[in-house]
């Protein structure tokens, strides 16, 4: 089956420094694909330039086999589910209505529209009893749970998750870890997910793919790159993460 | 018009428009237009127009009755500004006559025509449709003054005397220190060493004359307050001032039989009388009283015509016509301000030069001191003497904040969250209203609460250019030197600003979504 996703040559630069070098890279349907690498290495610009949040100075970027360019990346960006750190919900809308904003503009019947809501909170488990009440009034997991189920209120071909859990504290965290994978299964999504921690990227990761300095160091799954590292930076990135990592 | 008239009844001392600061003469132009706009559909009487000053509204309540009394229809409307604005007004046919002065002809009217003579002036103002009558016999020259007692401790008659006694201070109203006939040249002619020399308003200058704060100022040679304050008046032993006689201008298209009823009044005012006039229209504060005495000195008015208790208008009835003018006004620019200041707001968020620039000029408009935005305003075409004038200045200064708050209410929501709306697929517009204008309404709304206060300020400003409202009681207070009337437009005033911060207040808790409130 051809890649969901596939960058040509891409490169970014932000002020003249290079942010991304010239890379390629495929995303596999239905597989988890997550990016690694230390702060500032293009991890998370690789994933804003999938969604056309920033263009690529080169190269090309092809959805579903079809070239992202700024015409039809309205339409595409409806296929694609966003997730961010902090959640990303806005603050003046209910939970529902965070949930619900992209789907009211595709006009989706009221009844569509409740019944996949219902669908996610239970997919989600998110409690439904929480759905009227603010951004504020909810937990930071809780929120993230909104978030996720934003994303996936169109039912989105792919969902790139930028850190998604990387402000909460280690319980919610890893609870969360667990629903999301379940998820992922469940759905057969194909997702890409942004993380700095190994042991994420491990949990979730069919395909890990370490980034450093712009580049894209090596890709494999973790025994790939524990065993046949590409690399001294490989040895070393998986080295600092070991008592975590295998833990 | 009756408490129009009260209201601002000796809101000037006797003083002649000449030595009204210009400011507030281009100011009072917006006034005026107020005034047509309300007469305009009437039976074509006689319209007369008068300079914001008590001497003005006395003879143009005189040549009122003298056309009454020739069975001619005419209305007076008072007080409508300075030179500029009345000679712009008879021009255009939106007044008929007014009272003029001939120096004040030959300094500011015809400035260039080098016409002295009375023949000459006539022939001059001919060529703008203009006639004028002969003398109506005082001349109200500018004169300097000093406390009496004052005056004979020195041994002072003459203006020449100044030159004995350096240490004098002189408090000049703005208007006199920059005249072309003003303090400059008087000071070369007489060679006067004086360097304490201060700008004053021509009322308080009466006021820092009896304490002491200066000891010569500038007047009038017909002001009542000269004889009411015990002052003596310095003789201009080197004929330096030009003559001030009193005249009327009139268009030459008025019927013939209203040309005629006003040329009745040639002659027929020394200064004496119309010092006893202005002093009675002062002490009353009626000019109409004052002008019935000029065709009635046999039988003065009972004594129960004097003191404001005259008038018709209660207090609340005032009050209430006083506010609604001003919310009007704060309400209407506030309204200009929002529509225009929130798509400004927008895209200077944007940034860039076009940002800047807005900005920029937002910024440039609120540094112009009020006075000179509408006396700027005033000259240009569409606004002149009109309440637009008031509601254009007011709303000017009211864009600042709503497009200052938009703009960084705007930029201030986080990138996350922009990027957020931008990947969910939402399109510019739905963003837009959506998702960034909540997002920032507490920063907006802020920025038009500002701004609504500001103008409920700034209208009182409006009264200048006569559009009304609560400033009406606080300027005629302050040319009178009386607390009582400036405190009846000021605490209203600022009742008014608490209320609207309440009100605004109020609305925050409608228009800011919850979410942005927990």
């Amino acid at each position: 089956m051809s890649a969901l996703v596939r960058l040509v040559d891409v490169s970014k630069r932000y002020a003249g420094a290079p942010a991304l070098h010239s890379t390629n890279l495929s995303i596999e349907r239905s597989k988890t694909t997550v990016l690694i690498g230390p702060s500032g290495c293009g991890k998370s610009t690789l994933l804003r330039l999938i969604i056309h949040l920033i263009e690529p100075d080169s190269g090309s970027i092809e959805f579903d086999g079809e070239l992202i360019t700024p015409d039809n990346i309205g339409a595409l960006r409806r296929r694609v589910g966003y997730v961010i750190q902090e959640g990303g919900l806005f603050p003046h809308l209910t939970a529902r209505a965070n949930v619900l904003l992209m789907a009211r503009h595709v006009e989706k019947s009221h009844e569509e529209m409740q019944k996949r809501l219902l669908e996610l909170c239970e997919l989600t488990r998110f409690s439904g009893s929480l759905l009227l009440r603010y951004p504020i009034e909810l937990s930071g997991g809780q929120r993230q749970r909104v978030s996720l189920m934003r994303a996936l209120m169109l039912s989105p071909e792919l969902l790139l998750l930028d850190e998604p859990l990387g402000a909460l504290d280690p319980l919610v965290r890893s609870s969360l870890q667990k629903d999301l994978k379940e998820i992922f299964a469940c759905l057969g999504q194909t997702v890409l997910f942004v993380t700095h921690d190994l042991a994420e990227a491990i949990y979730f990761g069919d395909q890990i793919v370490l980034m450093n300095e712009g580049r894209v160091v090596q890709k494999g799954t973790v025994s790939d790159l524990r065993d046949k590292p590409a690399g001294r930076f490989v040895s070393e990135f998986i080295n600092a993460h070991r008592g975590i990592a295998l833990t | 018009m009756k408490l129009r008239r009260q209201s601002r009844s000796g809101g000037f001392p006797t003083g002649r428009d000449p030595r009204r600061s210009r400011g507030r003469r281009c100011l009072t132009v917006a006034a005026a237009i107020l005034l047509f706009g309300v007469t305009v559909g009437s039976a074509n009487p006689v319209v007369i127009g008068s300079k914001k000053f008590t001497e003005s509204y006395v003879l143009g309540e005189i040549a009122k009755r003298a056309l009454n009394d020739a069975g001619i229809p005419a209305e007076h409307r008072q007080g409508m500004g300075g030179t500029i604005i009345l000679w712009q007004a008879l021009r255009g046919g939106q007044i008929d006559a007014y009272p003029e002065y001939t120096g004040t002809i030959t300094q500011e009217i015809l400035k260039g025509d080098n016409a002295s003579s009375l023949e000459e002036i006539r022939i001059s103002l001919t060529k703008f449709g203009v006639g004028m009558t002969e003398p109506l016999g005082f001349n109200n020259t500018y004169a300097l003054v000093m406390r009496r007692s004052e005056a004979q401790r020195l041994g002072m008659r003459t203006i020449s005397d100044l030159q004995k006694y350096p240490d004098l201070k002189i408090g000049l109203t703005h208007e006199f220190l920059d005249r072309q006939d003003g303090w400059q040249p008087l000071r070369e002619r007489y060679a006067l060493p004086q360097q304490n020399v201060i700008g004053i308003d021509h009322a308080l200058g009466y006021s820092a004359l009896a304490n002491g704060s200066i000891d010569v100022k500038d007047a009038y040679s017909t002001d009542a307050k000269i004889k009411q304050n015990d002052l003596a008046v310095l003789e201009d032993d080197l004929q330096f001032f030009p003559k001030y006689e009193a005249v009327f201008l009139f268009r030459l298209p008025i019927p013939t039989d209203a040309i005629a009823a006003l040329r009745r009044l040639e002659g027929t005012l020394d200064e004496k009388r119309m010092i006893r006039l202005n002093a009675e229209a002062e002490r009353t504060k009626n000019y109409t009283t004052a002008a019935d005495l000029y065709f009635d000195v046999e039988a003065p008015r009972p004594s129960g015509y004097s003191g404001p208790s005259h008038t018709a208008e209660s207090f609340p009835h005032k009050l209430a016509r006083w506010t609604l003018r001003h919310l009007q006004l704060a309400g209407f620019s506030l309204l200009l301000s929002v529509i225009v200041g929130i798509p400004l707001g927008i895209v200077a968020s944007r940034g860039g030069p076009i940002g800047q620039g807005i900005l920029g000029f937002a910024s440039i408009v609120q540094t112009i001191p009020s006075l000179a935005l509408l006396a700027l305003l005033v000259p240009l075409p569409f606004f002149g003497i009109s309440a637009r004038t008031a509601i254009a200045a007011l709303f000017l200064y009211g864009l600042l904040p709503i497009v200052r708050n938009t703009a960084s209410g705007l930029q201030d929501i986080p990138r996350s969250l922009r990027e957020s709306a931008i990947a969910l697929g939402l399109s510019p517009i739905v963003r837009l209203w959506e998702i960034y204008l909540p997002m920032a309404s507490r920063s907006i709304l802020s920025g038009i609460k500002t701004s609504a206060v500001i103008n409920v300020g700034t209208a009182t400003l409006a009264a200048l250019i006569g559009a009304g409202g609560l400033g009406e009681p606080i300027l005629s207070g302050l040319n009178l030197n009386d607390h009582v009337t400036i405190l009846q437009g000021a605490i209203p005033a600022a009742v008014l600003a608490l209320l609207v911060q309440w009100f605004f207040d109020l609305l925050d808790r409608v228009l800011i979504p919850k979410g942005l409130r927990l």
